[in-house]
């Protein structure tokens, strides 16, 4: 059965399209992830499955429940965690705790055993105030609110931007641990590497889904052969890779580049000699898997190509 | 009703732990009011008063003498021509001259009249009417108990039967009321709300099964409690170091601050309602409510003289009618039958203020 079924969703702030047709089907007990860059429309799609905002058309359903019609049943069911931290600065780790459990009807006794694991993490410092927590401790505490009340489906709002990489993996760690009880965790995140940490991804892009299925999928479906490329000097490495024959695509990644090709017009070698005999230093070229990231910009290529030819 | 209280003890915490609040809130009110109450005064004291004439006339000497006399004017230099005394003004050494003619007393033996001229420092009108008022009144009285008659003859006698001595703290002491009352409840529960938005907490409580009228009440309680407090410190200080007498019923008067405290929360809200940023709910607060109130409520500013349309204006302003009730109550010790129209008028604005921003409170982001 899917947790959450969205069919069709259009939002608009104004002439901006903030959502368009969005269609997603989310199962129980997953992770699913939506990956995209800031202003993607990531957060108003959450808004609207916590039933936050209104969507301009469509609708959707959480656990068989219309989030337009019934928001306040689906209030009780669901945690929203948002992408700002939002809880109150200047109340204690254990005051914001207890404040949330009695909002939501319930205690932090009855539910310890929910939250047991993150919140023994935090426990030492619950007479500190919210706001003089470290990043890692503040998200620590904004999951701890959101699953106090035992809910069956977690929205986590960019729940790793600005956390440090220790942190971040200490996190997945715990939502692997969440799911493993039945809850359904839906997660948005622009960072790509992330990505493959889900069971389930879905790319989005100027408010379209451009693509869903598991990491695995997509990367398989990545049509061209890819080329990772180094050398020196790199920016002007990159405009003359994009210029040569048989270069799908080119962009850079860090220290390197990836070059999308068409194997019948070119290779590997044939690359390496036009490199070498304009004058690029240190060359080193190899074939590569494609990352989600390859993936992602692959199809918003192809989706910016498409809206351009028809405009 | 556990949600209820949970919400009303973590608003009374943020109070609480937020030094700044707690000063607008509780320490702000008893400054206001002592600094009205003393400070900020119509009356006038210590009267700076230039001499010019001839100090060998023996009734101008008399009258020179009583200037001097009394309790609130002074005379500070005494001269033979008027020529010197826009120096002594611009100086700030004076702030005004009474000059005598030539032969004052010759004349007014003969003629049964001389003349007397004021001359003011009229850059400050309100303060120069009145100083020329003391010594009008000074001057006539002199000239009167004699055994020659004035030509302007005695003033009029003048009792005001509520407020004999004329003491300004009676008009301040229920404007600073209206005032404190307005703007702790209105501004302190509108922020305190706003706060919520801009922190993204209010995403949370939305997202929360309780309904946004508990919310709402529990904002408004807190504020409404430290209000009632504020109002017992203002009565408090205000017999007991104003000596502005409470003439009415108690009770009455403490019915009608709490309906105007509930008048002040239903502004608060909706300025709520309507902001999105602290910063804005500050502005609306601070122009579009405390300015007003403090022009418009007749605490400084007569509502009568203003122009109609101004007058109109000043109606649709929940302090004014307020402000009139308290006078009515403490100074006057007046019934509420005297005051069933003013009532009424702020009854239905609290309805429709509280009715209003309850409807608009939004559901969602």
């Amino acid at each position: 059965m899917n947790a959450i079924e969205i069919r069709n969703i259009c939002k608009n702030y104004g002439d901006c399209k903030a959502l368009s047709d969005i269609t997603l089907d989310i199962s129980e007990g997953e992770i699913f992830g939506l990956i995209g860059p800031d202003g993607a429309g990531k957060t108003t799609l959450f808004r609207i499955l916590a039933t936050l905002l209104l969507p301009d058309g469509g609708n959707a359903s959480i656990n068989g429940t219309d989030v337009i019609k019934d928001y306040e049943k689906i209030r009780c069911s669901i945690g929203y965690m948002p992408g700002q931290f939002s809880l109150y600065q200047d109340l204690s780790v254990e005051e914001n705790l207890d404040f949330f459990a009695t909002v939501f009807g319930t205690t932090i006794k009855e539910n310890y055993d929910n939250i047991k694991e993150i919140y023994s993490q935090i426990e030492p410092f619950k007479d500190r105030r919210a706001g003089k927590l470290s990043g890692g401790m503040k998200q620590k505490l904004a999951l701890c609110c959101a699953l106090v009340h035992n809910p069956s489906i977690l929205f986590l709002d960019e729940p790793t931007t600005g956390v440090d990489a220790v942190s971040r993996k200490d996190f997945w760690n715990m939502l692997y641990r969440i799911r493993e009880s039945g809850v359904t965790i839906v997660v948005s995140t622009p960072y790509m590497d992330e990505a493959s940490k889900c069971d389930r991804i879905a790319l989005i892009q100027h408010g379209r889904i451009i693509e869903t299925g598991t990491p695995e999928q997509i990367k398989e479906s990545y049509p061209y052969t890819l080329l990772s490329v180094k050398g020196k000097p790199a920016y002007p490495m990159l405009r003359f890779l994009r210029r040569c024959p048989g270069i799908i695509s080119c962009f850079s990644f860090g220290s390197e580049h990836h070059a999308a090709i068409d194997p019948k017009t070119t290779d590997e070698r044939t690359l390496a000699g036009l490199l070498e005999s304009n004058g690029f230093k240190n060359c080193r070229i190899k074939e590569i898997k494609p990352t989600v990231e390859d993936c992602f910009m692959q199809l918003a290529g192809k989706v910016t190509d498409n809206t351009l030819r028809i405009k | 009703m556990k949600e209820f209280l949970s919400f009303t003890k973590k608003e009374f915490r943020h109070i609480f732990r937020d030094r700044r609040t707690i000063l607008i809130v509780l320490v702000m009110p008893v400054v206001q009011i002592i600094l009205f109450g003393f400070a900020i005064s119509t009356e006038i004291n210590n009267v700076r008063i230039d001499i010019v004439g001839d100090m060998t006339d023996p009734t101008v000497r008399k009258l020179v003498q009583r200037i001097d006399n009394n309790g609130y004017l002074e005379v500070k230099g005494i001269f033979t021509g008027t020529d010197v005394i826009s120096e002594r003004f611009r100086r700030n050494e004076s702030d005004m001259a009474v000059c005598f003619e030539d032969d004052f007393d010759k004349k007014l033996d003969k003629k049964g009249s001389a003349t007397v001229k004021l001359i003011g420092d009229g850059s400050d009108p309100n303060s120069a009417q009145i100083i020329a008022n003391y010594v009008t009144g000074v001057i006539s009285s002199g000239t009167g108990d004699g055994k020659k008659e004035t030509t302007a003859g005695s003033p009029l006698p003048v009792k005001y039967m509520y407020n004999p001595s004329m003491l300004s703290s009676y008009n301040f002491v229920p404007g600073v009321m209206g005032l404190i009352l307005t703007l702790i409840c209105s501004m302190m529960t509108a922020i305190s709300i706003v706060k919520e938005k801009e922190f993204g907490t209010m995403e949370l409580l939305l997202v929360s099964p309780v309904k946004p009228i508990w919310i709402i009440i529990s904002k408004a309680v807190p504020y409404f409690v430290l209000s009632t407090i504020n109002l017992v410190t203002i009565l408090l200080l205000s017999r007991f170091v104003m000596h502005v007498p409470i003439n009415g019923s108690l009770l009455l008067l403490s019915a009608v601050s709490l309906t105007f405290i509930l008048t002040s929360l239903g502004i608060g809200l909706l300025i709520s309602v309507i902001s999105s940023t602290q910063k804005t709910a500050l502005l609306i607060s601070g122009m579009g409510l405390t300015m007003p109130t403090m022009i418009f409520s007749g605490i400084i500013f007569p509502c009568e003289s203003m122009p109609e349309i101004l007058q109109w204006f000043s109606d649709i302003i929940p302090a004014k009618w307020y402000i009139i009730m308290v006078k009515k109550i403490m100074i006057e010790g007046a019934g509420f039958s005297f005051m069933i129209k003013e009532y009424t008028i702020l009854l239905l604005m609290t309805l429709l203020l509280l009715g209003t921003s309850i409807r608009l409170f939004k559901k969602r982001l």
